[in-house]
Parts: structure tokens; sequence; C-alpha cells
């Protein structure tokens, strides 16, 4: 009960925070959709970091470290210190000087701008929307079973292979029988929140504070979040270090957990090269994101990115490193992960949180891993409603003929809805947090070539931008239903050159297809008119 | 410098397919396995890049601009 009472308070503290910040707001849409352009590089730095931090890089990573090792740092973390920062800085910044120019608060406006046509706007909302939707899936479904595992009670073998649960939070019966959905099964709550409960709060959490506190509080609540996460990761990894290796020193329960990783998590053996090369394609996602989009325009001036650009790739290290080795060390000896758990990694930290058997530290813990998953959870919720909002409500339905009060409340009501169709899929059977990440971005990254020759080539014509669209998203759909819905989470295209197996990760070819229509049908496709040319283009 | 810059970016790139390190079993310091400590290293190069790219190719004209009417 201790650890739900320090996650029930931390919660309200966010609660506190959105409305705090709806007491600075300016009461325009301008403020609610964008600070007001008033974030300063350490703000920038943390909400963005916080809102590209999300459940795969604890949760997922842990997980996927128990699984396939060490590698999986090389898979994502590394590269996307290369990559992210890269798109901060090539697209970012111009982008932001762009929407100080023109008064741009969406992708989509930028786009219909650019290429001089307005229904680029009907293909490329819904498949922005349709691709955000299975990375807030990602964060709604681990916040539940995160919290449900850190307040299961002892599962303990009784007479004729049922289970009985010892020291529960909830007795059975506390909650209707849906949601325990069995109380002492493997798939039941074991005297935890329930799960689904568990996901619904979270997702109510993150709903009231950016609801009331808009842009500005989602910031702020980022900011918090990041630094909450950042600190609890390495004192989390501490403390299991000093738990799990039993030594007084640190340093010697570091080596004495190091010796016990199982050899083939040392290596990248179960990693083929060729998917671990492909998979530098997947943090071209930043690039296309549209949440990191409207973080970018907060910017108080171009040199606030600078502080995000430099520091990014150490933020990222100080986070994913302690999960990397958290998750090789509880595949080996020194850490009893039990079979059930051990079939679903995505449990695999919360096991571990869970085992250090003190309740104020799982509590906290837990805290700081609900932080890194509503970081993210918030400002994609608050991009979907400036979507619409900005999109459809107020493109097709003309500025003229609503207040911003109204364009406010519009903003509300899409992310209301939003929430509530992102919860209802995750009612169903959860996929693995990292193989579900994985597939939302390479869907994003595959849009990532249109956002560079947007900016960069003259020559992008507006069918070439439907070609890309198109491509991609076609070919993502097609992949992603190959692979069983991110069921199959080996899926890859294989190719055989000379008689050698060469196998690739999807995005890849998604990648490839997506820049090669666009830039033939560009090629042969009337040219963008010269007033649009001389606009983006000036110095040309 | 600016190309220095972005050779130091494909650098990066390139050393990331660290296929030297792809079976080593060592651990640095005792604890760290060879391919993380590679690839912490990697993260920390990217900063240092990023670092020189923020000095020497931010765009011309960016320094100073905020956004226009508005006050932190």
């Amino acid at each position: 009960m201790i650890q739900l009472t320090i996650i029930i308070g931390y919660l309200a503290l966010l609660l506190l925070l959105g409305f705090g910040a709806s007491r600075f707001g300016r009461g325009t849409s301008k403020d609610y959709l964008l600070a007001s352009h008033s974030i300063g590089p350490v703000l920038l730095l943390l909400s963005l970091f916080g809102t590209t931090m999300t459940a795969f890089a604890l949760v997922g990573s842990t997980g996927e470290a128990f699984r396939r090792g060490v590698g999986v740092y090389g898979m994502l973390a590394s590269s996307s210190g290369i990559i992210h920062s890269l798109c901060f800085f090539v697209l970012g910044v111009p982008l932001w000087r762009l929407g100080q120019k023109y008064g741009y608060r969406t992708q989509v406006q930028f786009f219909r701008d650019r290429l001089d046509s307005d229904r680029i706007g009907l293909v490329l909302f819904p498949v922005l929307v349709a691709l955000v939707i299975p990375y807030l899936l990602i964060g709604v479904m681990s916040a539940g079973l995160f919290i449900n595992v850190v307040t299961q009670g002892r599962v303990v073998p009784g007479a004729e292979g049922s289970m009985t649960i010892q020291n529960p939070t909830f007795s059975e019966g506390t909650f209707p029988s849906f949601l325990e959905a069995g109380y002492a099964t493997p798939a039941g709550s074991k005297g935890g929140v329930p799960r689904h409960l568990a996901s619904l709060v979270i997702c109510g959490v993150v709903l009231s504070y950016v609801f009331f506190g808009g842009m500005r509080g989602t910031a702020w609540a980022n900011g918090f979040q990041t630094l909450l996460f950042m600190v609890l990761g390495v004192v989390m990894f501490y403390l299991l270090a000093q738990q799990l290796g039993g030594e007084t020193s640190f340093f010697a329960n570091l080596k004495k957990l190091g010796a016990s990783i199982p050899p083939e998590k040392l290596t990248r053996s179960d990693i083929s090269p060729w998917k671990f090369l492909t998979y530098m394609f997947v943090p071209l996602s930043v690039g296309m994101f549209p949440h990191l989009f409207q973080h970018w325009l907060t910017a108080r001036s171009a040199e606030s990115f600078k502080l995000a650009v430099v520091l990014h790739p150490v933020f990222i290290m100080i986070v994913w490193v302690p999960c990397i080795l958290l998750g090789v060390w509880a595949a080996g000896e020194l850490v009893n992960v039990p079979p059930p758990v051990a079939a679903e990694p995505n449990k695999v930290l919360a096991f571990m949180v869970k085992s250090t058997g003190w309740p104020v530290l799982a509590g906290l813990l837990t805290a700081g891993v609900l932080a890194a998953i509503m970081s993210s959870l918030d400002s994609q919720f608050l991009c979907l409603g400036t979507m619409f909002s900005e999109d459809v409500m107020l493109h097709y339905g003309g500025r003229d003929r609503f207040t911003d009060q109204q364009h406010i409340w519009t903003a509300r009501m899409f992310i209301i809805a939003i929430v509530g169709l992102t919860y209802f899929f995750s009612l169903f059977e959860p996929r693995q947090v990292f193989t579900l990440g994985v597939w939302c971005f390479s869907g994003f990254a595959s849009l990532f070539p249109l956002a560079v020759a947007a900016l960069y080539w003259r020559g992008l014509t507006k069918a070439g931008a439907y070609a890309a669209l198109l491509t991609a998203i076609g070919m993502w759909f097609w992949l992603f239903r190959a692979s069983g819905y991110a069921d199959d989470e080996a899926y890859a295209i294989a190719f055989n050159v000379g008689g050698t197996l060469i196998e690739v990760m999807p995005v890849a070819p998604m990648v490839l297809a997506s820049t090669l229509g666009m830039i033939v049908v560009s090629l042969v496709t009337p040219k963008p008119n010269a007033a649009t040319l001389a606009k983006f283009f000036p110095a040309s | 410098m600016v190309k220095v810059v972005w050779a130091l970016v494909l650098l990066l790139i390139v050393l990331h397919q660290d296929l030297w390190f792809w079976e080593d079993q060592r651990l640095v310091f005792g604890f760290l396995p060879i391919g993380l400590a590679w690839h912490m290293g990697i993260s920390m190069g990217a900063s240092l890049t990023w670092l020189l790219a923020t000095w020497f190719c931010w765009p011309k004209g960016d320094a100073h601009s905020t956004a226009p009417g508005d006050a932190a």
C-alpha cells in the first residue's frame, strides 16, 4: 500500500503543476498551443528529451536487453544520439525559423504552404494521427502494466497447481471480476491495481494537466518529469546494484554483477550486422514526429536549440545505460527472474524494482518510470488536439468563425476523443513495447525524406510529396500486417545477394522506397510555382 | 571547419557499426561489456561533434533571432 500511496501522491503533484501552469496562461490559443514561444534552452532541452524518452526507453530497453543483450544500446540509443541531434539541427532550427516567419502551428500548415497544396493535408493529417496512436498505446499499456506489477502481492504456488497471493495490496473481489481478470491466474491482477484501471488513471491524469495547462503545463510537467526520471533512474541503478550484488562496495557489486552476465548477452551474437546497420534508420522518425514539431515551435529563439542539440546524446546515455545493464543482469544467475516474468520482458524492470522489497523505494522508482511515460503522452495528446483544431476545424470551418476560446475547447475535445480511442486499443492483448515502438518509429522515419526535401530541395513537387506519403504509409501498413501487427518480433525483410541471405529492418526499404517515389515523381511532374520557391528559398 | 564537422558525423556513423567488437566478451573495468562501453563512447563523441556543429555550423543570422513580440 505504501508504494501505491507514493504513486497517488506523485500523480496529485502533476495535477497541481498543470493547474499552476494554467494560472500563468494568457488565455489565448497561441499560449495554450505553443506557450507563446516562451520556452528557453533548459526547458526546451528537458521537454524535447522527455518527449522522446518514453516507456520504450525504460521498460522496453530493459526487457529487450534481457532478451537480446547489450547490443540493444547500439541498436537505438547511440544511433539516436547521432540522428536525433542531427534532426534538431537540420530540421528543427529551420522549421522554427519558418514557423516564426509564417505563423505555423502544425506540420500540416507548413506542408500545405510549402507544397502549395491544400489537399496534402487530407492525406498527411490521417497518416500522422494513425502513426501517433501506436506510440500513445505503448505509453498507456506500459504504465498500466508497471503499476500492476509493483503493487501485486507475492505469488505462491498452492495445492493442485493453484496459486495464492501473499501480502496483496487489494484482496480478491475489491474490483469487478472483469478488471481482476482471474485474480491469481497468470493474467490476473494478483492483488495489484488492475492493469486496465491503472492505465485509465494515467490517461485521466495526463488528460487533466494537458486540458488545463496546455503547452505551458505540458512543458513544465515534462521538465519536472525528465529531471525526476533521470535522477530516479540513476538512484534505481545504484540501489539495485547494491542489493543484487550483496557486497559492501558499489564497484565490487558492479564487478560481481558484470561477471554474472551470460556470455551471449555480452555480445551481439544474436543480432545480424545488417539488421543492426538498418536500425540506424529508425531514429530518423524524430524528424517527422508531430509532437516534436510543436515543441520546436515553442522555442524562444534559435539559440535555445543549442543546448538540446549538444546534450541530447549524453542524456540518452544516462537513461539507457542503467536500463541495459539491469536487463542483462536480470538474465544472469544473481537475479532469479521467474518464468512467467521471463516470458513477458515488459515486466522485467517492474519485477526488479519490486524485488527490492522496499515499498518506499518501489513507489519512488515507479514514479520515475511513470514520469518518463507521461512526459511523452502529454505532448502527443496536446499535439493531436492542436492538429485537429488548426488543420481541420479552423482550416475548413474558417478562422474568423471561431473565437479563441472555441478554438481551445475544440482542441480539448479532440484530445479527449483520442485518449478514449487509445485506451480502448490498450484493452486488447498487449504487444512487446520494444517491437511496437520500432514499428511506430519506422512509419515516421519513412516520412523523413519528405521533411528534408521540403526544406532543402527546390525540385520537390506536390505530386512527389503525395508519392512519398502514399508509398510510406502503404508500405508501412503492408509490412506491419505481414508481421502479424507486431506479433512476429523478429520480422525482417530478407534478400538473397549472391547466395548470402541478408536481413534488414523493414524501415530500410520503407525509407528508400518513399525517397525513390518522391524523387522520380517530382522529376516528371510540374515544378512548384516561382512565388512558392521564392518564399521558401529566398537566397537562390 | 564545417566540412570537418560533417566528416565527424559520418565517422560516427561508420564507427557505430563496430564489427570488431561484435563477439567480444571482455569487460572494461571488470564490469562493463566492451560493446556497450564502445557505444557509450559513440554517445559522448556525438555530443562533442554536435558541440562543434553549434560553434562552427550554426546558420548565420539565427544567433539572436527571437520570437517577435514574446517575452519569457
